[in-house]
């Protein structure tokens, strides 16, 4: 098991937000994280970061409890996490977004490597090297914050919402994207409302309705489920 | 002309106190209330190393650095951290309640006297063209231009300095990175002091040197703030240099003792009709 959450709870101040989820990912698979809007999905994923740290339960990440472990410790252990809503720097050059990516030692090292592999993946971006990040589309930039977050080599990728906003023609380039990254062996966790377009892609499926785990499972059983149709759609 | 002369070597001063300002409020978003007393703290440690072990101020320069640096560091992590999520007003306390007591401490400790280095290395005018030049007042404005210069390039070109700035940009986003935030707050409490440092350190050839020296300064500071654009280091320079231009060429207006007029002026002409500045990302 890549990454293996077991029993959270987590708390923003007093109030809480997240009650006794537990969630894995295995090596080499794709897992989509479900939910209608402030179920808690972002919430999940920004404690396996470390945002925010979870009040009870365990966190382990190749075996290793890593609860405790600050954030920007966790690209060197093999997380990366791609934000909500792009986050790329605005005010910075698209390499120097990328190169950013690479900041642990080990990425370091590898930054000619990854960049290269990287425009293989994303052609765009290598045109596009000199242009200061804001100044793209909605589509680039989300573009540029995965390959950000896969400069840092990880062993796993978490991505939020990455088809939010997108045209059809750009979510379509992003699927292929997340397969091809997927063959290359690394594991990708990332939270989607559609469910249909999330579970076509995904082997298996986390459902979260106000906290709480519902339901989960492989793709092809929670895509005729009434669970599912219920938390989306109410009864 | 000789006011421009030396409105323009006074403006890079500015510039450099500034852009110190510049750098820690762009970073965390905290403003720097006792930055005029890290000034004056900075002069007096050039002082009391040219009193105690005879140092002349530009040969201390590297010491004064030093000490300033890790006063920043210092105020980084036994202050400012605690207060890096409180509310604003609460930050604002917490930097303006530094600056009375480090002012109030410098008092207490040096009394409030006026003290100056007597003979220092740069001393004596130089003649061009007419233009009668102060030494200190050239070397100082030089000096920290140089320095400008290697902080902006330390903070746009270098490794560090991009994990800086992508602090600075997305505080989050960046610790998702790995870049530790707290870590790149010290730095830059560290780098803003050490640019007080050298003016400080350059001012107190030919400048009084008293707990209260660091009130206009800190104001002028926060004026080329405003004008050259919340966190852009550049705009501090252009800036800086407006500012020494406006305080030299409006004292010759009236009367001098209304030069500091004009330098508020500015200011509230900044706020009323361009409050994100020159260069300003806010």
């Amino acid at each position: 098991m890549l990454l293996d959450i077991q029993n959270i709870d987590v708390l923003y101040d007093d109030f809480q937000v997240i009650w006794d989820v537990s969630l894995n990912v295995k090596e080499g698979e794709m897992v989509a994280l479900l939910g209608p809007n402030g179920s808690g999905k972002s919430t999940i994923l920004n404690t396996t970061s470390n945002l925010i740290t979870p009040k009870k339960g365990s966190i382990k990440f190749n075996g290793e409890e890593i609860s405790n472990l600050p954030t920007f410790k966790r690209t060197e252990i093999g997380i990366s996490h791609v934000l909500e809503r792009r986050r790329v720097f605005p005010h910075l050059t698209v390499l120097q977004n990328l190169n950013l990516g690479a900041y642990h030692p080990k990425a370091k090292e590898m930054r000619q490597d990854s960049l290269e592999k990287i425009y293989k993946i994303f052609p765009k971006l290598s045109q596009r090297e000199d242009q200061l990040a804001s100044t793209m589309s909605g589509g680039e930039q989300q573009m540029l914050a995965i390959a950000r977050g896969l400069m840092g080599m990880p062993k796993l990728l978490m991505v939020d919402e990455p088809f939010l906003g997108l045209s059809p023609m750009v979510t379509k380039d992003l699927i292929n994207i997340f397969k091809n990254i997927v063959e290359n062996g690394i594991s990708i966790l990332f939270v989607e409302q559609n469910v249909r377009l999330a579970l076509s892609m995904a082997t298996r499926g986390f459902v979260l309705e106000s906290g709480r785990l519902v339901i989960s499972g492989d793709s092809k059983d929670l895509i005729d489920s009434g669970e599912v149709r219920r938390v989306f759609l109410g009864n | 002309m000789q006011a421009v002369i030396s409105g323009l070597l006074m403006g890079l001063i500015y510039a450099l106190i500034a852009s110190g300002l510049s750098l820690i409020f762009g970073l965390m978003e905290i403003v720097n209330f006792a930055h005029g007393e890290h000034l004056m703290l900075a002069m007096f440690s050039s002082f009391w190393l040219w009193a105690l072990l005879g140092l002349d101020p530009i040969v201390s320069i590297p010491i004064t650095i030093l000490i300033l640096a890790v006063c920043g560091i210092a105020t980084h992590y036994f202050l400012i951290r605690y207060v890096l999520k409180a509310k604003m007003l609460v930050q604002i306390c917490a930097t303006f309640g530094l600056a009375i007591f480090i002012r109030s401490f410098a008092q207490f400790l040096w009394t409030p006297d006026f003290r100056n280095v007597a003979d220092p290395m740069l001393s004596g005018r130089i003649e061009f063209a007419g233009i009668f030049i102060g030494q200190p007042q050239f070397t100082a404005a030089i000096v920290c231009l140089f320095a400008f210069i290697g902080l902006y390039w330390f903070v746009t070109k270098t490794e560090t300095g991009l994990a800086l700035q992508a602090t600075s940009q997305d505080r989050q986003a960046a610790e998702v990175l790995g870049v530790p935030s707290n870590k790149m707050f010290a730095l830059g409490w560290g780098l803003g002091l050490g640019c007080v440092a050298i003016a400080g350190s350059m001012m107190s050839s030919y400048f009084y040197i008293f707990p209260d020296v660091g009130i206009n300064f800190s104001l002028f500071a926060f004026v080329a703030v405003a004008l050259g654009g919340f966190g852009s280091i550049l705009g501090c320079l252009y800036a800086g240099i407006i500012i020494g231009l406006v305080e030299s060429l409006g004292g010759l207006l009236i009367d001098p003792s209304f030069k500091l007029l004009y330098v508020f002026a500015i200011y509230l002409l900044v706020v009323v009709f361009k409050p994100q500045g020159m260069f300003g990302r806010y």
